[in-house]
């Protein structure tokens, strides 16, 4: 497949407001049970709202640069039946509403007590604002992949590691950011956040080495022989039907060579796992340089990431389009 | 709101190729919005091809001329500079230069025209004007098959015949690719395999047509006749000839005098009986009689021929049957020794032979169809042997084509084969005598100044004595056409005219009018010197040749190097006529003739290049164009077509139908005003369809012939023989060898002329093929024609470039690898003549030893409407770089052709090929100066969303 | 339940790209159009069609087949391209099974040529929506044309009758039968799409001959071989010889 940058900065950027805000969510929950000190609203959990919100506006902006008309993308929520781009389109608002409402009962310290656990643990708004949160961060990471891992013809995708690595990776990059945020806002966190995203991105890391290994070892389902329905082990294609390119030798094809895909894989393997891992380490003493570092080389990394996602996957309908197979 | 749009249909005929198929046009808002074939036409039957679908491209390609251009003073010519000017002002420019030369020496005007459907009417103009420098394209497209099938059976493919694949069981073709016929024989092609038939297809490469061939027989190019004549030997051999077809309907019994010393050596034995001066075989002719071992004059009642054996007659003269001389010929050419030449499995060529004679033979035709021959006798049934052959370029565009084809259709005459079910059909106007009637003049004094040509530019001699040369056996025509150089040259040779006329040799021209051909380019040989020629200058700085005309719808190459420009229209904006003096076309049951008529308004001051010969014709008052006063006579092109006559009250015109003053004759009658009404109403055509009795065996049947007699389409109801034996050819060989009372060879083309006019047909490598070293030029390099462009005209056409935006060779992959050449690296391709860098690609679909491109996809930068980084300047390449327009030979040089008819020889070149160095452009080689866009044309979009009519809201 | 559908016989096609033209012609001044053309007279020209020809060489020389291969949009039965659409623009319909585009809902996101395995639909690049065969679902059954008429384009154009146009539903259509009788095929069958367009294989005729077969007892060789008696008046031993 092309890897188209709308797509790749839209999975990119809302995988980290969806991992920021689980971090954020997840310290309040540990706070709520007294293992992590109880933090500012605003300072923390206001401002970090608004920063998830940013990247996942900033994800939304991208995704428009995807559509040839933009302006009826509010169709794109009527087949939640059946599409999971549908879907998506529905779960990201809804997370982004939840998260600005999350952050604003924060702000305005909005906190009506609607239930008491046993242990006289208060569940007010924002607990329950926050529950909503992290529920609908999972659908959308489920969204999101599943817009992938559903088709079964792109076989590097159809797997539910396609899944697991958008809530990993994104998971990850979420709390290495949430480390560099709390470095800055509520350093008593830091700590927490980074280690959480070490222990992220080493999951992470297994289950995209996996997706790998897997993808190495498949065999094409689809061969020249069942595109055209001849038998014979030796065809070639001499015409493709024209000869100035179409779309389908535009959209579907990375257009690179094997060198440079390689070269991305292992780019964008140091770049999201080890180098952050490092940074990271170094940054569990909450030095704000390193886990500001992290996040950044690890973003970028993710950006490799997402076009080796796209480039690797080989679509079928290239067995018609010799020039790009 | 907007008003509804206008939608109207209106219909005419096609002419995206030579085809000619029924189209209906549907116009929205006066715009084009649709193309689709015509249901109730009986060539195409509602099918249309890539190329008709994508008639709206052409209509408003960017490439349109739509203005008379006169090049700039001080532009070279070339460089494509120009300026606008009116129609008075280029007719008054034409008709004072032209009325010039007419008045002092005729030929000194050639008027040239390619793929133009209107032969009739320019060859009328040009025979009006006096000049005898008239052709069209055949010379260099296919006259060795017109010509090789017409001396030996009185018909040929295409238009004039055709394979009847409705009742065949095998059909074998060979040499053709694409196209001719195009639709009809798609159409036919599917029917056929449908109903079980099998097909054979013999060519170098496996494309188009050969691709649904249920086998490909790959042979090397420029050897199909060592290949026929070993099918001849195997059919002969097996006794697998049709010997009562033969007999009754081929000259194969007739008595030929064997005795060297004999002046009449190698002529048929006739009886006493004086010969009328006419154009048609008379039965003088003898044969040996089996029943009273005596010779008898040929079907006389009861008689039956040897066909073997060898005779004295009474005064001692040696005869033996010219089916014997065939065979004594054929003795030697056994699959063995084919196999050796075409590389094909001498056990393949056996293994065919024997399908042609045993489905011949075995799986015979009856229909229940009376007929009467030409003896009288009373046929209850019309028999066929269902064996069909097509074949085109592939065979004909080779020096030894002619004889090849002469093979061929002595193949097919053994096999019993045609104007029979199943085999190949004739189409009116054929068959025709062998020779066809048509002369030319024979004498240089039938140019007079002032003074229409004395005969016609282009005939069919019969012998010596109808070439067109002067008292020292020079040519009279500029091209050499009808000379000793190409006797049968029956249709010129246009593609040695730019270089005689540069030359001088025979002599210097003054104006030279190319209509629709693109000289300059790809229709070609050597296109990097002619192009130089063009542009040549004298001494005193005079151009070489003083004067060029170009009449072109399109921004060709050629437009580049004229003088003066004159647009023509499209098709969809122009009157035309498909004549049944040109070539109709006519289906096997019966004459059909055909029109277009404008649908749209022509572009800008477009003009369609019949009315300026019209109006050209009136002013240089050409005795057919204007009244005994000298006032003009017609009002224009419709109105000429309707009230022409060939002689004043013949009856006869450019249409055959709706004749007489009610529309009420057929072929003869006087004009209807109302014609072109008729035609329209009619789908553009008129179909005449004879009585069954009439659609076979019209050779020799008594009821067609004499029809066609009377409707003035033959002027002789005489049986026309198969001619399996040529006694024409005999007598140019027995001039060349001193005998005979007719005019003799000059001395240097004696031994060319004896060589090759045998009157049977042998098998001899090409003029090329002998002048090469094939060691250093081991591989053969062809073209094919798309079955989605037709000549150089589609790269203009925004939907079909897309399809063939660049062309490249195709080499065997083995070829390839040993040559070290990878799919898709750039390569040069070499022959003795010159050299073009191109892309390579592998293929299995051609044969080890070919190497091919298709045709006239490459374009010169900036021509036909493209920009100049297109890539059919770039990556696209001309093979005609490669090809010479002359060998060395005779005295000097000579044309690259067919010794006999003058066939250009596009497929005898020979090359080799090797990688292009590391850091060569990647950029096809040569490459020629950008031609940029002539006034009037319109700008050209970058990004085109055509809607039929959206102009308009 | 109607289920319209292209049979494409490849042992006719010649690969003439009339479909193409048609195709295009039609369309990109119907419901459908403009289709566009980029670059039409430049570098690299590029425009959408609905339907394509390709070329393949199937086996090595001299055993070689050259295959014309016509695609387009296969109207799924189960098609994929339609359920991941998030507009519901792609839709497939329930009287007669065509796959089509509602360009007046389409976003243009293209995800449904992701979803497709064959590569059939193309996106128009001025336009922004998503493009495809429609059938010609604009003449199909446009009651101002004839019967002969409302048939596809391509169908009509076509002139070795290559494409055939029906319901694969109803068993006593021409595509059935020709399906059934000359072994029609789906493309890529392992997706489980259940394409509605068929592909009819290339069959090939050979001739058998046996080798008692080749000569006839009226071979005209016997005639031909038989040369001529010498007259009776000619010298002969007979004359010559006394004992």
């Amino acid at each position: 497949m092309r890897p188209a940058f709308s797509v790749i900065f839209l999975t990119t950027l809302i995988g980290v407001g969806q991992g920021l805000f689980l971090a954020l969510f997840t310290a309040q929950s540990y706070a709520l049970f007294d293992l992590l000190p109880k933090q500012d609203d605003l300072n923390f959990y206001a401002h970090g709202s608004a920063l998830a919100l940013l990247f996942l506006c900033g994800g939304l902006v991208a995704s428009f640069f995807h559509l040839g008309r933009p302006e009826r993308a509010w169709r794109s929520a009527t087949q939640w039946r059946t599409s999971w781009l549908s879907r998506e389109v529905i779960v990201l608002p809804a997370f982004m509403g939840t998260v600005f409402l999350y952050g604003l009962a924060h702000l305005l310290d909005w906190k009506p007590v609607l239930a008491t656990l046993p242990g006289g643990i208060a569940i007010d708004a924002t607990v329950v604002l926050g529950g909503l949160g992290t529920l609908l961060a999972f659908a959308l990471y489920l969204s999101t992949g599943m817009i992938y891992a559903c088709l079964r013809f792109l076989r590097e995708w159809h797997t539910p590691l396609t899944v697991i690595n958008y809530v990993l990776l994104g998971g990850a990059s979420g709390f290495t950011l949430a480390a560099g945020f709390a470095a800055l806002a509520a350093p008593d966190l830091a700590r927490f956040f980074a280690g959480w995203a070490l222990i992220i991105l080493l999951v992470g890391l297994v289950s995209r080495v996996a997706s790998l290994l897997r993808n190495r070892r498949l065999k094409p389902k689809s061969t020249l022989q069942s595109a055209i329905g001849i038998k014979h082990p030796r065809i070639v294609q001499t015409t493709q039907g024209f000869m100035g390119g179409s779309f389908n030798t535009r959209e579907f094809f990375h257009g690179r060579s094997r060198g440079l895909l390689r070269s991305i894989k292992w780019l964008f393997l140091a770049g999201v796992f080890v180098l952050p891992a490092l940074l990271l380490t170094a940054g569990l003493s909450g030095a704000a340089g390193f886990l500001a570092a992290a996040f950044v080389v690890q973003y970028l990394g993710l950006i490799a990431e997402r076009w080796f996602f796209f480039a690797e996957a080989s679509h079928p309908q290239n067995l018609y389009y010799q020039s790009v197979a | 709101m907007t008003a509804a749009p206008v939608e109207e249909i209106k219909k005419t005929t096609c002419y995206m190729c030579a085809c000619r198929c029924g189209i209906r046009v549907h116009l929205r808002d006066g715009e084009v919005r649709y193309i689709d074939g015509n249901p109730d036409h009986p060539l195409n039957k509602g099918v249309i091809c890539a190329k008709g679908s994508s008639g709206i491209m052409k209509q408003y390609s960017p490439a349109r001329l739509t203005k008379p251009l006169r090049r700039k003073a001080g532009a070279e010519r070339g460089a494509g500079e120009f300026e606008a000017i009116s129609w008075e002002e280029a007719f008054s420019l034409l008709s004072e230069r032209l009325g010039k030369i007419r008045s002092t020496d005729p030929k000194k005007f050639a008027l040239f025209t390619g793929r133009d459907q209107m032969q009739a009417l320019t060859g009328l103009f040009a025979r009006q004007f006096g000049t005898p420098n008239y052709a069209a394209h055949g010379g260099f497209c296919s006259v060795n098959m017109a010509a090789g099938m017409i001396y030996t059976i009185g018909g040929s493919f295409w238009e004039f015949g055709g394979p009847d694949l409705d009742r065949a069981k095998l059909f074998v073709m060979i040499g053709t690719a694409e196209d001719h016929h195009s639709n009809p024989l798609k159409i036919a092609l599917s029917k056929f395999k449908r109903d079980g038939g099998r097909f054979i297809s013999i060519n170098p490469v496996r494309t188009g047509y050969s691709a649904i061939a249920d086998e490909w027989v790959p042979i090397r190019p420029g050897t199909d006749g060592a290949l026929m004549l070993a099918f001849i030997h195997e059919i002969i051999a097996k006794g697998l000839y049709d010997r009562d077809f033969l007999v009754r309907y081929s000259n194969a019994g007739q008595l030929v005098n064997v005795d060297e010393a004999s002046d009449e050596f190698g002529m048929f034995l006739r009886t006493e009986v004086p010969e009328e001066e006419a154009c048609y075989d008379p039965q003088d002719k003898l044969w040996w009689d089996r029943n009273s071992n005596r010779p008898v004059i040929t079907h006389t009642a009861g008689a039956d021929p040897f066909l073997r054996g060898e005779f004295k007659m009474k005064d001692g003269t040696s005869v033996k049957p010219a089916f014997q001389l065939l065979q004594e010929r054929v003795k030697d050419y056994t699959p063995e020794w084919a196999a050796g030449i075409t590389g094909i499995p001498a056990e393949t060529i056996r293994r065919i032979a024997y399908e042609m004679g045993v489905t011949a033979r075995d799986q015979k035709i009856e229909l229940p169809i009376a007929w009467t021959d030409s003896w009288g006798v009373e046929h209850d049934t019309v028999t066929g042997n269902p064996v069909a052959f097509h074949a085109m370029r592939g065979l004909a565009a080779h020096s030894n084509g002619f004889q090849t084809i002469r093979a061929l259709a002595i193949l097919m005459s053994l096999l019993g084969t045609i104007d029979r079910p199943g085999g190949f059909r004739h189409k009116a106007p054929f068959p025709r005598p062998i020779p066809p009637c048509a002369r030319t003049p024979n004498d240089p004094r039938a140019v007079q100044p002032n003074r229409p040509l004395d005969g016609m530019a282009l005939g069919w001699p019969a012998d010596p004595d109808d070439l067109f040369v002067d008292a020292e056996g020079k040519p009279v025509r500029l091209d050499k056409a009808f000379s000793w150089e190409y006797p049968l040259s029956v249709h010129g040779l246009m593609h040695n005219a730019i270089t005689n006329a540069w030359r001088g040799d025979p002599y210097k021209i003054d104006t030279l009018m190319i209509f629709m051909a693109n000289m300059a380019w790809n229709s070609t040989m050597n296109a990097v010197e002619v192009r130089k020629m063009l542009n040549d200058k004298e001494e005193d700085g005079s151009y070489k040749i003083p004067f060029i005309v170009v009449a072109d719808a399109f921004q060709s190459e050629t437009t580049a190097f004229a003088d003066l420009v004159l647009p023509d229209t499209t098709y969809l904006e122009r009157h035309d006529v498909m004549s049944m003096l040109d070539r109709p076309i006519s289906e096997f049951d019966g004459p059909v003739d055909s029109v277009r008529v404008p649908v749209l308004p022509p572009t800008g001051e477009c003009k369609p290049f019949q009315e300026v010969l019209i109006e050209l014709g009136s002013r240089l008052k050409l005795p057919a164009f204007v009244t005994k006063d000298g006032a003009r006579k017609y009002r224009d092109y419709p109105d000429f077509i309707v009230n022409y006559e060939t002689e004043p009250g013949s009856g006869i015109g450019f249409l055959a139908g709706w004749r007489g003053k009610g529309g009420e004759k057929f072929m003869r009658g006087e004009p209807n005003p109302n014609q072109w009404e008729m035609y329209a109403k009619n789908d553009c055509v008129y179909h005449h369809e004879l009585p069954r009795s009439y659609q076979y065996m019209r050779n020799w049947n008594q009821g067609y012939l004499e029809w066609s007699q009377r409707n003035r389409i033959t002027r002789y109801a005489e049986p026309i023989l198969i001619h399996i034996y040529s006694e024409v050819l005999q007598k140019f060989r027995a001039a060349a060898q001193g005998k005979g009372l007719t005019r003799k060879p000059p001395e240097h083309l004696r031994k060319r002329i004896e060589t090759w006019f045998d009157p049977l047909p042998f098998f001899a490598d090409t003029l090329e093929g002998e002048a090469t070293d094939k060691h250093k030029y081991p591989l053969a390099a062809i073209t094919q024609r798309p079955m989605a462009m037709y000549h150089s005209w589609d790269s203009q056409n925004a939907w079909l470039r897309q399809i063939h935006a660049h062309n490249v060779l195709y080499v065997n992959t083995q070829t390839a690898r040993v040559a070290g050449i990878a799919d898709n690296d750039w390569i040069w391709v070499e022959s003795q003549w010159g050299k073009v860098r191109c892309m390579a690609k592998h293929s299995e679909a051609v044969e080890p030893g070919t190497v091919w491109t298709w045709n006239a996809i490459g374009k010169a930068a900036g021509a036909w409407g493209l920009t100049p980084d297109a890539n059919e300047s770039q990556q696209g390449f001309l093979l005609n770089h490669l090809i010479s327009e002359e060998l060395p030979g005779g005295a000097g040089r000579v044309s690259n052709s067919d010794p006999i008819t003058g066939q250009a020889a596009w497929y005898d070149v020979r090359v080799r090929i090797y990688k292009a160095a590391d850091g060569e452009p990647e950029q096809t080689s040569p490459q020629f100066a950008t031609l940029k866009p002539y006034p009037g044309q319109v700008e050209r979009k970058s990004v085109w969303n055509f809607f039929a009519g959206a102009n308009k809201k | 339940m109607t289920q319209l559908a292209l049979v494409i016989d490849l042992n006719v096609c010649v690969g003439c790209q009339a479909c193409v033209t048609n195709c295009k012609e039609w369309n990109t001044s119907g419901d459908a159009g403009p289709m566009v053309d980029q670059n039409p007279y430049g570098k690299d020209p590029t425009g959408t069609f609905f339907n394509r020809v390709q070329t393949f060489e199937v086996g090595e020389f001299p055993n070689t087949e050259t295959v014309h291969f016509p695609k387009s949009c296969l109207h799924c039965e189960d098609p994929p391209c339609v359920p991941v659409c998030p507009t519901g623009a792609s839709y497939k319909r329930k009287e007669d099974g065509i796959v089509l585009v509602d360009y007046d809902k389409c976003i243009g996101c293209k995800y449904c040529s992701w979803a497709c395995p064959y590569g059939v639909r193309e996106f128009d690049e001025t336009q922004k929506v998503m493009k495809k065969c429609t059938l010609c679902v604009d003449r199909i059954y446009d009651p101002k044309m004839t019967a002969e008429e409302r048939r596809p384009a391509c169908v009509r154009a076509c002139p070795t009758s290559a494409r055939l146009f029906g319901d694969i539903h109803d068993p006593e259509s021409e595509v059935s039968h020709a399906i059934r009788e000359a072994g029609g095929y789906q493309l890529m069958p392992e997706w489980g799409t259940s394409p509605a367009n068929h592909y009819l294989p290339r069959r090939k005729t050979k001739l058998r001959i046996r080798e008692d077969e080749l000569e006839r007892a009226d071979n005209p060789l016997k005639i031909d071989g038989q040369l001529p008696k010498p007259g009776m008046a000619e010298p002969s031993l007979d004359d010559v010889t006394s004992w």
